[in-house]
């Protein structure tokens, strides 16, 4: 019961809607977008499993005194702050939530977040490019003329290098991310199979139940 | 110079120096910012999640509209909250079950048809590509790239002779590759970090129009 019934859940639910792809009959696409809409709804609900990690993560560390404890209140208080007025006044473009605190404060917080990681990726570079083998200069000089492609100087300095960068990224580039693609895609089916079938049941979590 | 009187503008500046205080060692005030925007996306996750997807799809047609089949996602969702019981937490394995069985039988169809056949078919030698030589000659590399890419992931037989020569070529592509993408991925964030020294300087300082 505890194990055998997800996966019979898992084995028929995959099955039906492998052969419900090949179906174009309004039946077929009627249940596809009637379980679409259910899974939307129970995926909404795993974010009780986040919002919960999190909750227990910070009040244990709060409740122990544990170095940074203090940073815990501002998670918890900004989460709770954003929270109540989100469901108070809605997500709207001139609710409460966007205007005071999607716009002032996530968007750059995150946008900052990720621009800082330019600096690492510089860093990075300058320790991972050297040319020490011929495999090395092509990534180094690829990578160099797409980066120089994309800005103004790049054209300054030589007016077809945009097209250069523009062709290494639709050609070479391409034909490696196809043949990337194509491993990714056969090895997510079979893994895909294998949990379908209860091969793999990894998901199902440890323990005796 | 005309400093923004906005009250806003300057949360938003303040906090985007102290992400960007992070280079110049963790500190206080980046710790700070970090944790608020943790806190802050959780509480935007929840509203979002509720306005946009629990109540359009199970409060209003379950509720409102009175369609009884809504239940089973209802039950399901709930399911997630068992988690934090242990006497019933294996019960959290049916909503997984769901949602895994779904998306593998969705996944396996459409990532054979989009990874797969239509990779296939855009690196295929067509006879429209025939009508230029330019697009035949970067058709042609981009095939053979492909191939000799495959083959260096070939890993069934030793790599020798004409295998090797492969599998070399191959190597030269997924290097180009990486290098293209690595140098698309710095200017991406190159931009973003742009993006926020362009709203200190104008929106904030004034500096710049």
């Amino acid at each position: 019961m505890k194990r055998n019934v997800p996966l019979a859940i898992c084995l028929g639910f995959g099955i039906v809607m492998m052969v419900q792809f090949f179906v174009p009959h309004p039946i077929s696409v009627g249940f596809y977008d009637l379980t679409t809409k259910w899974v939307r709804i129970v995926s909404a609900f795993a974010l009780v499993l986040g919002v919960g990690s999190f909750l227990m993560y910070h009040t244990e560390k709060l409740r122990r005194r544990r170095t940074g404890w203090l940073y815990s209140i501002v998670a918890l208080v900004a989460a709770a702050v954003s929270t109540v007025v989100g469901l108070a006044w809605g997500v709207k473009q001139t609710s409460p939530l966007q205007n005071y605190i999607f716009t002032p404060l996530l968007v750059p917080l995150n946008a900052s977040m990720f621009a800082i990681l330019a600096f690492y990726m510089a860093s990075a570079a300058y320790r991972a490019f050297r040319a020490r083998t011929k495999e090395s200069a092509l990534l180094l000089i690829a990578a160099f003329i797409v980066m120089l492609g994309m800005v103004p100087l790049g054209a300054a300095i030589w007016h077809r290098l945009p097209d250069l960068a523009e062709w290494i990224l639709s050609v070479p580039n391409m034909a490696a991310k196809r043949a990337i693609t194509f491993g990714v895609a056969l090895g997510g089916i079979a893994t895909a199979l294998k949990v379908i079938l209860g091969i793999e049941r990894g998901w199902l979590g440890g323990g005796k139940q | 110079m005309h400093v923004s009187h906005s009250l806003l503008t300057w949360v938003a500046a303040i906090l985007t120096i102290g992400i960007f205080s992070f280079l110049w060692k963790d500190n206080p005030f980046y710790k700070f910012c970090e944790h608020l925007f943790v806190g802050v996306s959780i509480g935007y996750g929840i509203a979002v999640t509720w306005y946009n997807g629990v109540y359009p799809d199970l409060v209003t047609p379950l509720f409102r509209q009175g369609k009884p089949l809504y239940i089973i996602p209802l039950v399901l969702g709930l399911c997630y909250f068992c988690r934090f019981i242990p006497r019933v937490s294996w019960l959290i394995r049916f909503p997984m079950a769901f949602t895994i069985g779904w998306g593998m039988g969705v996944a396996i169809p459409a990532n054979f048809q989009t990874s797969i056949v239509k990779q296939i078919q855009g690196t295929l030698l067509t006879p429209a590509i025939f009508a230029r030589w330019d697009v035949l000659l970067w058709a042609i590399i981009s095939f053979v790239g492909v191939i000799c890419t495959v083959f260096y992931f070939f890993f069934s037989r030793e790599h020798k002779g004409a295998l090797r020569l492969a599998s070399q070529t191959g190597v030269v592509y997924l290097m180009v590759g990486f290098g293209a993408s690595f140098g698309y991925t710095v200017m991406a964030r190159m931009s973003l970090l742009i993006g926020r020294l362009q709203f200190i300087l104008r929106d904030w300082l004034g500096v710049i129009k």
